[in-house]
């Protein structure tokens, strides 16, 4: 599938959470191509300083309107520059990079923690009309305006909270057991920090199921060419989390 | 591939047509094919490929990146598939474009240097690069490369195992370039490339721990020019052998720079990662350039900065 790289106009960059901006990019050249699981590579800046790009996961493309979405967290120099651009402003924008989900689940569970939920809202996207269940954990209620992005998108969805202040107390593993009890999935995709991946992938194994994990990790080129994102794979195998993944089978990368 | 030298840019260094004198830095664009989608491979003067190891290496552990104002940090520690896949897996792809390909071989002993030169002397590549400067492996690399003597034993060894050109990447990280550079122009480098990353340090003042799994790595980006353009310079007045440029190179003007202090070639690196066909969009700029300054060759440019 070509990649590419495009000036794109910045079609609104508006704040859906505390520090959580969704940047929508007209780029129909890239969002004819782009799948679940893929991701963007974005310069936020024109300076030297922050040189680097900064890779984005797409969370939804709309062929039609020829725009790409992303979902970000306001964190460090890159973001806080991405957060003040306007619909005044374009980006150079590398993409769709990446390997997406398997897309052949006909009864998927979603398990997703904070911004790893961002790549998940693109699959869920391209799922319907199977029924599809989420998991979604996060520190507390008011990083959860997740659960209404998905709302219509997926059957069931159920929430975990560090301090309980929304759905369950506790984190996606606790509740991930009793979920699976109740339904008889065909696949599962996790998204997040990778100590949660970790233990979804345990689980799944155990369970039978077949897992899908997406990855990340820090990058310069986004495209293979200068391994620093890359792990272990099975058989001693070195893994490119950019162009081998970002979205693996868990038993490739995970024990 | 021929009438090089009746471009406006095309060059012969060591022996190696090129249709432009940019080439891209080793390590920083991968076999080149990961490239292929963003620029013409064939437009380039010369891939350098990722430095090659006669095993695979696996790299250095933890995080390998951090980026510096107007830099960035490596320790990536010479993740390689091997010489073997190298020249079975990699390279019968690359012979399919019309550009040269130069290897750039790391070892851990003088003699491990001259076997990959053995092995790659007959492959079809055009060129070696000889790594005696990579800050992020404690064996071979820089330990050759911050001694004269054995950065001479490297280049004979190499030189006696093959009749390819053998271009020496110098290491920044010494008191005196230019005494290395002459020792390896003694020892028969055919060309000399400089600079390689300078050796720096990152620290998380949150977690009061080094950023770089490695805990040090080699600084490259635009922070790093003024360093290597000062290099370049005394080197390209001190040896009779080419010279090609590189060290923070993102622009044509940055690549003008390197030319009129005394490089006959450069290389883009740590550019490749911010825009994907740098080395395109460098040689035209140069070729304007060129062009408005009413010069007939970019041969005109180099060394002639007026002291």
């Amino acid at each position: 599938m070509p990649k590419m790289v495009v000036e794109a106009r910045i079609v609104r960059n508006t704040e859906i959470g505390v520090n959580v901006k969704e940047l929508v990019l007209y780029a129909p050249e890239i969002a004819a191509q782009a799948v679940p699981g893929q991701f963007l590579h974005v310069r936020v800046s024109d300076s030297y300083h922050p040189l680097l790009r900064r890779p984005l996961s797409i969370s939804d493309a709309d062929r039609q309107a020829g725009t790409i979405s992303t979902i970000y967290r306001v964190v460090g120099q890159g973001t806080a520059c991405l957060a003040a651009l306007t619909s005044e402003d374009s980006v150079n924008c590398m993409g769709p990079l990446g390997n997406g989900f398997a897309l052949q689940s006909q009864r998927p569970l979603l398990v997703g923690g904070g911004m790893g939920l961002a790549p998940l809202l693109f699959l869920a996207g391209a799922l319907c009309p199977h029924p599809i269940e989420i998991l979604m954990g996060g520190r507390t209620r008011e990083e959860m305006f997740w659960a209404d992005m998905f709302h219509g998108k997926c059957d069931a969805i159920h929430i975990t909270t560090d301090d309980g202040t929304l759905g369950s107390c506790g984190v996606t593993l606790d509740v991930l057991p009793e979920v699976l009890k109740n339904g008889a999935f065909d696949l599962i995709y996790t998204c997040g920090p990778r100590i949660m991946m970790e233990g979804v992938a345990k689980v799944a194994k155990k369970h039978n199921i077949p897992c899908q994990v997406s990855l990340e990790d820090y990058m310069a080129c986004g495209i293979g060419g200068c391994l620093s994102c890359t792990c272990a794979g099975k058989n001693g195998t070195r893994k490119k989390v950019c162009s081998d993944g970002p979205v693996f089978w868990a038993q490739e990368v995970m024990a | 591939m021929s009438n090089e030298e009746n471009t406006m840019l095309g060059i012969t260094i060591a022996g190696i047509k090129m249709k432009t004198p940019v080439m891209t830095a080793s390590g920083t664009f991968g076999f080149g094919l990961e490239y292929k989608d963003f620029v013409d491979l064939n437009k380039i003067g010369a891939v350098v490929v990722k430095g090659t190891t006669l095993l695979p290496r696996h790299g250095n552990q933890g995080r390998r990146i951090a980026e510096t104002p107007a830099g960035m940090l490596n320790s990536i520690g010479l993740e390689n598939p091997g010489v073997n896949e190298f020249l079975s897996g990699i390279l019968p792809h690359l012979n399919a474009y019309d550009v040269p390909i130069i290897v750039n071989i790391s070892g851990n002993t003088v003699e491990e240097y001259g076997e990959l030169a053995a092995l790659l002397n007959a492959s079809g590549v055009d060129g070696l690069e000889l790594n005696i400067s990579c800050p992020n492996v404690k064996e071979g690399g820089i330990a050759f490369g911050t001694n004269c003597d054995s950065a001479s034993a490297v280049v004979r060894q190499v030189k006696k195992n093959t009749d390819l050109p053998v271009i020496v990447k110098l290491s920044p990280n010494v008191t005196d370039i230019v005494a290395m550079a002459q020792s390896v122009e003694d020892a028969g480098a055919d060309a000399i490339s400089l600079i390689n990353t300078l050796l720096g340090m990152s620290i998380d003042i949150h977690k009061w721990r080094p950023v770089l799994g490695n805990v040090v790595g080699g600084l490259s980006g635009p922070a790093v020019k003024p360093i290597a353009v000062r290099m370049v310079w005394q080197v390209a007045q001190s040896v009779k052998v080419p010279v090609i440029g590189m060290g923070g190179i993102v622009t044509a003007e940055d690549a003008v720079e390197f030319m009129l202090a005394g490089a006959t070639a450069v290389a883009v690196g740590t550019a490749n990662f911010i825009n994907p066909c740098a080395a395109q969009t460098v040689a035209e700029g140069i070729e304007s350039y060129i062009r408005q300054r009413g010069l007939s060759h970019v041969r005109e440019l180099v060394g002639k900065v007026n002291i």
